[in-house]
């Protein structure tokens, strides 16, 4: 049987590499990217503490089902405003959107 | 036995998917990788007899906000461009600090006794009939149900808005024809 | 024999003997059977494509009051192993600039999203797909197929792959919509996701509760598998040949072959929820009895749906977006809540009552409609391009004019 330990270390690291890449990455839609597995990683989470510490229960899984729905919503809006700023700078990347810039 | 072997598989395939994820300039390269972590996670959820949620994690993930991504790529570039680094200047800063979460994360992790826990019950066969039913129960889980339509649609349209451009402002990105769809 | 035909899981068991008894550990012995399960299951709708490519180029000619091949073979029947030798000698071009491994990956992914949708399909009595929750299932391995046909479009580096890869997603993203709205019918009337609970419930066959929905599932799966007349995407007329223009040989064979076996899947899939799945005379005792129904009814649902490709225009890109958002969408909408409140009323009659009551509210949702679209359609501005004349009754002389009238 493969521990509950298991399932939190692969969450950990995948929020790790989630959280690097949010942070370290030139392009928009990359940092978008990064954030998503983070979500994911809290996704698979929630799940494996509901299987393994109340299977009976709906918490886990109501909870693991709003995480979807925040992070679609989340995409949605992230890459519209994606688009928009496109259209505005004529580029993607997060450095260069600097107008508050001192 | 087959579990174990199964876990560590699709762990080995998801954490290098996530690598290459975050690491590769081609973003389009970078977003098959999330969809194969997206994936890796669909199959774990799976194997933790999550059926309803590995599916909506199929549906959702994969077929929306992957589509979605790959979308947002391919309007905002010109094919055959190049991508330009795949960092900023500043990304030691960043390892240091994901790794100073993550460490911190592992730290927490192994002090708590629980890890060890071998899954606490079965889950019942009509498990999705249930959570349908507890879904929709004034009593249940109702309020988190309506309240996450209401957050979707708020984003449907906030995104739509945002995206239609509700003046056509004058940028460097030079404008489609009016009227023209191709 | 006779056992097997009264419960195939008796193969299963023989074979699981004969493995054991070469020696062979139990959980090998396990892994063994689900790999030759999978393979059987992944080979046979293949082979079975190759009679499918005959069939409908024979059957759209006949449409079209022609002959169809009938050079290689008696009747044309080795047509296929041609077309399959042609495709496989052709030179495997692959474009400057296209991104390798996405372009290796697309038409492989294309057929894996056609080919899994069979494990959730119930062949008989204990034979098939048991997912619990297969409706879902079946979404989700559709959704894998669009994503194949954008990583094709991207990977060629083309833009008019790219531009034919964006409208073909965003009619299959459309078409998912009111596809997931229908299907919530059959899943209301027998009270389950799993697609054999659906077969099972089928003491009347569905399309007798639900006739609108079964037309309305099998537009949008036509428009899903991306056939005339939606295949605004794919001919050759329209944006060269769309996302696969870039694609030759085997590649493009397994488009091809992908885009057929779709088509016949989903005539298994019409069957399965709305025409009674592998029910059928006998079908309970002898489980085989059930793969021979269901192949039939499939088979005749797919025949419809090459009749309509032979026999319609293709439809607009814009059309085609507004007839699934502006149309499909909220007639679904109403029939699902017009269906759950209904079902709720009438729970505690009778089969046959029940039936009856379903119709009667589809047969109205219909005419409503009709009625609808025809006051839209009274109402929408009409250009005057002539005075209709009559051509066969002589006009009133108010001028002098020859004998010869019109």
């Amino acid at each position: 049987m493969v521990p509950l330990g298991a399932y939190l270390l692969l969450s950990a690291v995948l929020f790790t590499l989630g959280a690097f890449g949010a942070l370290a990455r030139k392009s928009a839609v990359a940092i978008l990217i990064g954030l998503e597995l983070m979500f994911n990683a809290a996704l698979l989470n929630a799940v494996a503490f509901w299987r393994y510490l109340h299977p009976q229960g709906f918490e886990g899984t109501v909870f693991a089902i709003v995480i979807l729905a925040v992070a679609a919503a989340e995409v949605a809006v992230g890459l519209a405003l994606f688009i928009a700023v496109y259209r505005r700078f004529g580029t993607a990347d997060a450095d260069d959107i600097a107008l508050l810039r001192g | 036995m087959v579990t174990t072997f199964l876990f560590g598989l699709i762990a080995l395939i998801m954490v290098l998917a996530a690598l290459v994820a975050v690491t590769n300039r081609n973003l389009v390269r970078a977003t098959m990788g999330l969809v194969l972590v997206l994936f890796g996670n669909a199959v774990l959820f799976v194997l933790l007899e999550a059926y309803f949620l590995a599916m909506a994690q199929i549906i959702i993930y994969i077929g929306a906000i992957a589509i979605l991504i790959v979308f947002a790529i391919m309007l905002t570039r010109h094919v055959g461009e190049d991508w330009g680094p795949a960092f900023h200047r500043a990304w030691p800063w960043a390892l240091v600090i994901a790794g100073g979460l993550g460490g911190a994360l592992l730290f927490w992790m192994v002090r708590w006794p629980g890890g060890e826990n071998t899954p606490a019950g079965q889950v019942d066969p009509n498990y999705v009939q249930a959570l349908g039913q507890a879904l929709v129960n004034p009593q249940g889980y109702v309020v988190p149900f309506e309240v996450a339509s209401v957050l979707l649609l708020a984003a449907l349209i906030g995104a739509i808005y945002v995206a239609w451009g509700g003046r056509r402002v004058k940028g460097p990105y030079p404008q489609r024809a009016e009227g023209g769809e191709r | 024999m006779g056992a097997f035909l009264r419960d195939p899981s008796v193969l299963v068991e023989w074979l699981r003997a004969l493995l054991m008894g070469w020696g062979l550990s139990a959980g090998l012995t396990e892994l063994v059977l689900y790999l030759l399960g999978g393979f059987a299951l992944a080979t046979g709708p293949m082979l079975w494509v190759i009679f499918l490519i005959w069939f409908e180029r024979k059957a759209v000619a006949r449409f079209q009051d022609r002959l169809g091949p009938n050079r290689v073979g008696k009747f044309g029947l080795l047509q296929p192993f041609a077309d399959v030798l042609k495709l496989m000698t052709k030179e495997d071009i692959i474009p400057e600039g296209a991104d390798k491994p996405l372009y290796w990956a697309a038409p492989i992914l294309s057929v894996a999203g056609v080919l899994l949708l069979w494990p959730a399909i119930p062949l008989g009595l204990g034979i098939g797909g048991n997912l619990n929750v297969g409706v879902l299932y079946l979404i989700a391995a559709g959704t894998l197929g669009i994503f194949a046909i954008l990583l094709a479009g991207w990977s060629s580096n083309n833009k008019y792959a790219l531009l034919a890869a964006f409208r073909t997603v965003a009619q299959l993203v459309s078409y998912e919509v009111p596809m997931v709205l229908v299907l919530l019918l059959p899943v209301l009337l027998a009270r389950s996701l799993n697609l054999q609970d659906i077969v099972q419930a089928q003491d009347v066959w569905f399309v007798v509760y639900v006739p609108l929905a079964a037309l309305i599932f099998l537009i949008v799966s036509i428009a899903e598998v991306g056939r005339t007349p939606f295949d605004l995407l794919e001919a050759e007329s329209e944006i060269i040949a769309g996302f696969h223009i870039e694609y030759s040989g085997m590649k493009f064979a397994m488009f091809f072959a992908g885009e057929f076996l779709h088509a016949f899947t989903i005539g298994i899939l019409t069957a399965v929820f709305f025409l009674g799945g592998w029910r059928g005379p006998g079908a309970d005792i002898y489980p085989v009895l059930g793969i021979l129904y269901l192949w039939l009814k499939g088979f005749l649902v797919y025949f419809v749906v090459v009749w309509i490709r032979a026999t319609h225009p293709r439809i607009r890109i814009d059309h085609m977006l507004n007839f699934s958002w502006k149309f499909l969408t909220p007639l679904a909408l109403a029939l699902v809540t017009v269906g759950a409140v209904l079902d709720k009323v009438v729970v505690d009659w009778g089969v046959w009552p029940r039936a009856l009551a379903h119709l009667a509210s589809n047969v109205v949702v219909a005419l409503v409609t009709l009625q609808l679209v025809r006051a839209w359609a009274r109402r929408l501005p009409r250009p005057k391009v002539g005075e209709p004349r009559p051509v066969a009754r002589p006009q009133p002389q108010t001028q002098p004019q020859p004998a010869s009238g019109d």
